[in-house]
């Protein structure tokens, strides 16, 4: 019996912020970044028979996910015909991380920004996954999508003060689940 | 006997200014009735820090997800797909 099961049915909803941050801090363009993560979810629908089961959902379909944006930048890169992609794995666990380098630009993050960057995007999104559902959408709407409290009371349907005690628990847990790594 | 003003607010309405002002949407006087708790708190001065690092992180990531529109339109096609595959 493998250890991990598959539920494609809950992808979207489990997954699919934290596989976009993870696109979007290392592709930069949104539209780019939302094809690749469609892109593997329709790649992990066609290839669950090869789940084996013995990595987590997430790390199978952020391992899909890596191989998309690589080619990504492979094509660009054959496209442009000139920088070449460099990617070092850094298999301090089984999910290996990559970090690519491309023809310095004065107005490009450097290299390491980027890392640290996507890697602290990937606790934030990893965290805000642990939190009970409404909890997360309320605090992401607020937090990261920047909507006005108005706003959110009239889409979710909640008054001003539900929001405040449901967004005083999100950032309660958000921080204690972020200072084991980050703070 | 007129009202008296009132300077110390419990613990959760300091967490709550404090929330706020991690928005930008906490008044003056909010934020000097939550300044003067803080002089007083330690446990509130600890939640004040944490949540204001919480604030600086997220920032700092630059962090960004789907809107919902496009989280939706991902939907619709991968449920299509879904249902393609079971067929
Ligand atoms: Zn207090």
């Amino acid at each position: 019996m493998p250890e991990h099961q598959l539920n494609p049915n809950k992808w979207i909803d489990l997954y699919s912020d934290y596989l976009f941050n993870y696109t979007i801090t290392r592709v930069s363009d949104r539209d780019m970044a939302q094809d690749l993560v469609q892109d593997t979810f329709l790649a992990g629908l066609k290839s669950m028979k090869n789940f084996k089961g013995e990595a987590s959902e997430r790390t199978w379909l952020i391992s899909i996910l890596k191989r998309k944006i690589i080619d990504h930048y492979r094509k660009i890169n054959s496209n442009k015909g000139k920088a070449e992609v460099r990617i070092t794995y850094n298999d301090d666990e089984s999910e290996g991380d990559w970090l690519e380098e491309r023809v310095a630009d004065p107005f490009d993050k450097t290299a390491e920004d980027l890392m640290q960057n996507s890697e602290l995007g990937d606790a934030i999104f990893d965290c805000l996954s642990k939190l009970p559902e409404k909890q997360a959408e309320v605090f992401r709407m607020k937090t990261i999508e920047g909507y006005e409290t108005e706003d959110i009371c009239k889409e979710l349907n909640i008054n001003a003060s539900n929001l405040w005690v449901i967004i005083h628990r999100a950032r309660t847990a958000m921080a204690s689940c972020l200072e084991k790594n980050w703070f | 006997m007129s009202k008296k003003m009132k300077i110390m607010v419990p613990c959760d309405e300091a967490h709550h200014v404090c929330d706020k002002s991690q928005y930008k949407e906490s008044s003056i006087w909010e934020r000097m009735k939550l300044y003067m708790h803080l002089i007083f708190c330690k446990a509130c001065r600890k939640y004040s820090k944490n949540n204001k690092k919480l604030s600086t992180t997220i920032h700092k990531a630059k962090v960004e997800c789907l809107d919902k529109k496009c989280k939706e339109a991902m939907r619709l096609e991968f449920e299509k797909a879904l249902k393609d595959q079971l067929k």
